[in-house]
């Protein structure tokens, strides 16, 4: 007998949050199976962001219920949710400028104690992105915002994740930049990381994704293959424009 | 050319002294935004511990030497207990606070711990016992004691040391991003509220030191003596640039040259009418003087104000 909440990675329901007054989170249903890659898509505003903030414990509900593996993750503080994999790369990247590449990859891998396998994924990390390889002893602030989002996402992978969440990745980045970062989260998503992809550019999230959420104004108005989603008439008409 | 190398020296002392209190504020004022004025009551607070744990173990016949160590390793042991307390009680509840709230705060707890102090330890000046030998050497014609060659080379090792723990270390490297942006620190999985009760620890620490080492040099200690020198130490963190570790440290010991160059010549400059106890009169024209023209101290960047 397997109730959902034990079924799902990650299982929300009914989840309200408001800010003095402000209803930004009206009740709203997710889920996250293990190896799925996720893309919760809305305008701004929608809701987007403090959900997220909200599952990684930096916001508290104001009621619903939140399973993680299967265990209620509402009593957890925010900086114990890491070592259970749940890991949130920020909107607007949050890597600390005035640590090097190298300390700010540390930071990624601080609740973890076994070296010689954080020293093999700090390898893998260099291996995936050599730009940040090169510039290692820099200091984060020094790097242009696509090298910064790269090295917020490997920050992510030095945690080892279990969860992946994605605030924007794309956000404020040329294009060509979005492309490869796109591809990382592939092939992140291919090492069977789960993942929450965040994103205004939902054109992008629905093709690499496996299923999507439309949130608007607090609400999920509709979830579907992402597949469906990226030709159904309404998602085209309020987020791709046609 | 005697006076000269002589308040050099003098000022190189009490720059170490001022250097490692500075250290405390500005590692506070760079995690939390906030200039914790109880600061230098931790400093007093050393000096008196130190002072009563010193003259229980000489009267328990323990070698000199040997009472100066556990009266300071027991100093330090306070001085972070009571750091921690401070921020805890005082500090933690009003985080989310507007920012005039904790520095009222940290001024009442300056006073509370002021007029403890006085009960506990009385109004007197206490002399604090010399129990290091009393030698001195002649250095470029001027006389320095063996106890001031130990206050500096102690402020060294101990600024040494946490300039690596602050760099070196996995806690430095949390103490740095948590300085950087909490929320993101958090999201690393760090516990800021220990990372930064642990900086209000190291902070006392060094100040416990200070207050040993000022008193051992000076040969008094007092209950009110924690006031001047902490807001000296502050004047050294404002004019290194608050927040600056390295700002702290060069700050203080500026600070300790200006003040004794300033005291041995103001006599001769005013042709004798201004004395050297005219010497606070320096750092707060420095603190003054960095307040108008560069805000931001010598080491700071020019950083908007945080609200």
């Amino acid at each position: 007998m397997t109730t959902p909440e034990l079924k799902s990675l990650l299982h929300v329901r009914n989840l309200k949050m408001s800010y003095g007054g402000i209803q930004a989170l009206r009740g709203v249903d997710l889920d996250v199976a293990h190896g799925e890659l996720i893309a919760l898509i809305g305008s701004n505003g929608a809701g987007k962001t403090t959900l997220l903030k909200v599952l990684a414990g930096l916001l508290q509900p104001a009621s619903g219920t939140v399973h993680y593996r299967g265990t209620p993750l509402m009593h957890h503080a925010a900086h114990q949710l890491v070592q259970e994999g749940l890991t949130l790369v920020p909107e607007g990247r949050g890597i600390f400028a005035r640590l090097t590449v190298k300390e700010n990859l540390q930071m990624g891998s601080y609740c973890r104690s076994d070296e010689p396998s954080i020293d093999r994924d700090m390898q893998n990390v260099y291996e995936l992105f050599p730009r940040l390889f090169e510039r290692h002893k820099q200091l984060a602030g020094t790097l242009s915002g696509g090298e910064q989002q790269m090295l917020a996402l490997g920050r992510a992978l030095m945690s080892r994740p279990t969860l992946l969440m994605l605030d924007e990745p794309s956000m404020g980045l040329a294009p060509m930049m979005v492309t490869k970062i796109f591809e990382t989260i592939q092939e992140i998503s291919a090492r069977g990381v789960s993942i929450l992809l965040v994103e205004q550019n939902a054109k992008l999230a629905l093709e690499v994704a496996q299923r999507g959420y439309v949130l608007e104004n607090g609400l999920i108005t509709s979830s579907d293959s992402a597949a469906k989603l990226l030709v159904s008439p309404a998602v085209r008409q309020a987020y791709m424009g046609s | 050319m005697d006076t000269f190398f002589q308040q050099i020296i003098n000022g190189l002392v009490q720059g170490s002294v001022y250097a490692m209190v500075a250290l405390g504020y500005t590692m506070v004022y760079g995690i939390l935004g906030l200039i914790n004025f109880a600061h230098g009551e931790v400093v007093m607070v050393g000096a008196m511990v130190a002072l009563s744990v010193i003259q229980l173990s000489i009267s328990y016949g323990l070698p000199p030497i040997l009472a100066l160590l556990i009266g300071l390793m027991v100093s330090i042991a306070a001085c972070m207990a009571l750091g921690y307390s401070i921020e805890r009680v005082a500090y933690r509840p009003l985080r989310k606070a507007p920012r005039l709230a904790p520095l009222i705060t940290a001024i009442g707890v300056s006073m509370v711990l002021q007029t403890l102090a006085m009960i506990i330890w009385g109004r007197e000046y206490h002399a604090f016992p010399s129990l290091l030998p009393n030698g001195s050497h002649i250095l470029f014609g001027a006389i320095i004691t063996e106890v001031q060659i130990l206050i500096i080379l102690v402020a060294l090792a101990m600024m040494g040391g946490l300039l690596l723990l602050v760099h070196r270390t996995r806690l430095g490297r949390a103490m740095r991003a948590v300085a950087e942006d909490p929320s993101i620190a958090t999201l690393m999985g760090v516990n800021t509220n220990s990372v930064i009760s642990t900086t209000f620890m190291l902070g006392s620490a060094l100040a416990a030191t200070a207050g040993v080492m000022i008193s051992a040099n000076y040969g008094i200690a007092h209950y009110y003596m924690g006031s001047v020198l902490g807001l000296k130490a502050f004047t050294a963190a404002v004019l290194g640039g608050i927040g600056n570790m390295y700002g702290a440290m060069v700050g203080g010991l500026l600070l300790g040259l200006i003040e004794s160059l300033g005291a041995g010549y103001i006599g001769d400059l005013s042709g004798g009418f201004l004395g050297s106890h005219y010497q606070d009169v320096f750092s707060f024209f420095v603190l003054i003087s960095v307040l108008i023209f560069r805000p931001s101290g010598l080491l700071g960047e020019r950083v908007a104000e945080r609200s």
